[in-house]
């Protein structure tokens, strides 16, 4: 319990050092760029790869499942499309990447605290929290909504290709219709807010793990782990909380 | 000029650093020797200010830097330069980017500018052809060339050097403390080296302090070292053979010149 908050302690101390207008915005503005690159461009590939599986597979499930006679075709369209829009593309697909791009950034940053580059950046005068971790940050609140819309898209569109298979009971005329019946614009709105949460969730607490790393690489690859643990519970615990707040 | 008044520094209750006081000249090499685990490194840390020490001042050239706010450190901050034991160059830029990273960050000068005065610390430490590679493709040698080079980029008036030749051969160590000289009697550097090398002791050592057990135990340059008579300095230096033959050797020339001199 005493570890857990001083923990929290640490973790919001380390937001206060980060949090602060950057040194110089030309640097900045480079780290955000590469950062952007490294963190979110990298990682569409996969996104649209597991999307347009999931999307497909939760499609012939539904179908599969749904094929009493009393319950219209349509309504494998639209509960493919609520689970897309609702859960699978913002807080499944943020539960993904917080182990491919938390992972990155906590074993990144960890071995240049445990390298002594933070230590050389501090000498400078740089603030190296600021330097290293707001890029990180801004860069994963801006990229993963995108990614996240991409993965809507191309979820969808998976299920679009179940519908035109044999052997489901489901049309590809009625599947369109279900995905149009009954369409709440604000569901995408909440799986973008609930991203951009998640995006400062995994990048700050991946940041926190890999800046307190001491000793050597063992101790990375434990910083790097405990990351991707912690921001998956801190995901889910968010994503309740979220919802609760904004559908009910 | 960087004196050191009175540290003293302890983890959970242990005693690392006890009540050390020393003066480090400018334009010298001031060398910090003392065993593994003596608090070499805790001390230069606490000198630069990556540790608070308990208790004591640190005056460079009379600003105290334990009594200083944020504002004032980042601006004694680009008057340092420190060589780290690992070399600490960041891994993801080149070896030239590495050395403009601290004019990028802090110089006003345009792009043009930074980029010859890059040039210039890298000719300095003769790595003028590797700018373009990255730490991960050149040897550690050149590691340690490089991250001198980023050192002096800003033009420090203090350069700290933490083991700069752990890790390296006889003859790369012999360069790399010969650099560190000349650029220190150059532009009048105040250098602070923590060392465990008996070679860089006789080469390069100017000012040396020992230090045991967190305690300084003893002071002077590197011909005193020879002649010393305390105890656990020569059980530290002339640990090794060799180090014992050429004290005999000194002494009895001196002895020698001393009959003569009668
Ligand atoms: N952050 C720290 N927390 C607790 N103890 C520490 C810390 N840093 C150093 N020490 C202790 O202080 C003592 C001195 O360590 P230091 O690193 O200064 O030795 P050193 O003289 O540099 O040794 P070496 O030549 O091996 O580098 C060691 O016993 C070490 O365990
Ligand atoms: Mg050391």
């Amino acid at each position: 319990m005493n570890k857990a908050l001083h923990q929290v302690g640490e973790y919001v101390q380390l937001m206060g050092k980060c949090i602060a207008i950057p040194d110089r915005w030309s640097m900045f503005f480079k780290q955000l760029i590469k950062e952007i690159y490294k963190l979110g461009v990298d990682s569409l590939w996969i996104v649209i790869i597991i999307s347009v599986f999931i999307g497909t597979v939760i499609a012939i499930q539904i179908s599969l499942n749904i094929s009493s006679p009393l319950i219209p075709k349509f309504t494998i369209g639209y509960t493919t499309r609520e689970i897309i829009l609702l859960e699978f593309s913002s807080s499944i697909m943020c539960l993904i990447l917080a182990g491919k791009v938390g992972s990155n950034i906590a074993s990144e940053i960890g071995t240049m605290r445990v390298t002594e580059q933070i230590d050389a950046m501090e000498i400078m005068g740089v603030n190296s929290a600021n330097f290293l971790i707001l890029p990180k940050m801004v860069g994963m609140m801006t990229f993963i909504p995108v990614l996240v819309i991409f993965s809507m898209f191309t979820g969808i569109l998976g299920g679009i290709a179940a519908s035109y298979s044999a052997g489901t009971n489901m049309t590809p005329a009625s599947f369109e219709y279900g995905l149009q019946f009954y369409f709440t614009e604000f569901y995408i709105w909440y799986s973008i807010i609930k991203s951009v949460v998640y995006a400062f969730i995994i990048s700050s607490i991946a940041a926190y793990f890999g800046y307190n790393v001491r000793g050597g690489a063992l101790e990375v690859g434990k910083a790097s782990t405990n990351a991707v643990v912690m921001s998956s519970v801190m995901i889910l615990l968010a994503d309740v909380i979220m919802t609760n707040l904004m559908l009910t | 000029m960087v004196e050191v008044k009175h540290i003293t520094k302890s983890f959970e209750g242990r005693t690392v650093l006890n009540d050390i006081s020393a003066v480090f000249e400018a334009g010298k090499t001031n060398l910090i020797i003392g065993r593994s685990g003596s608090g070499k490194t805790v001390l230069i840390k606490n000198i630069i200010g990556l540790m608070r020490p308990d208790s004591g001042k640190i005056l460079y050239d009379g600003r105290d830097l334990t009594a200083m706010n944020k504002q004032e450190l980042k601006l004694l901050r680009c008057e340092m330069g420190m060589l780290f034991q690992g070399s600490a160059l960041f891994d993801s830029m080149t070896v030239l980017e590495n050395v403009m990273f601290p004019l990028d960050m802090f110089s006003n000068d345009t792009y043009k500018e930074r980029l010859k005065r890059a040039q210039f610390c890298l000719d300095r430490v003769n790595l003028s052809e590797a700018g373009h590679l990255y730490p991960s493709e050149i040897s550690g040698g050149m590691m340690k060339r490089a991250a001198i080079a980023r050192a002096i980029s800003l033009n420090p008036k203090y350069l700290f050097c933490d083991e700069p030749n752990s890790g390296l051969d006889p003859k790369t160590s012999l360069i790399i403390d010969d650099l560190i000289h000349d650029i220190t009697a150059e532009y009048k550097m105040t250098t602070i080296i923590n060392t465990h090398d008996m070679n860089s002791v006789m080469n390069i050592g100017e000012n040396i302090i020992f230090i045991k057990e967190g305690v300084k135990e003893w002071q002077g340059n590197s011909q005193e070292v020879i002649t010393s008579n305390n105890k656990a300095l020569n059980d530290f230096i002339f640990a090794s053979d060799l180090f014992r033959k050429v004290k005999e050797v000194e002494e009895n020339e001196i002895k020698e010149q001393n009959k003569s001199i009668k």
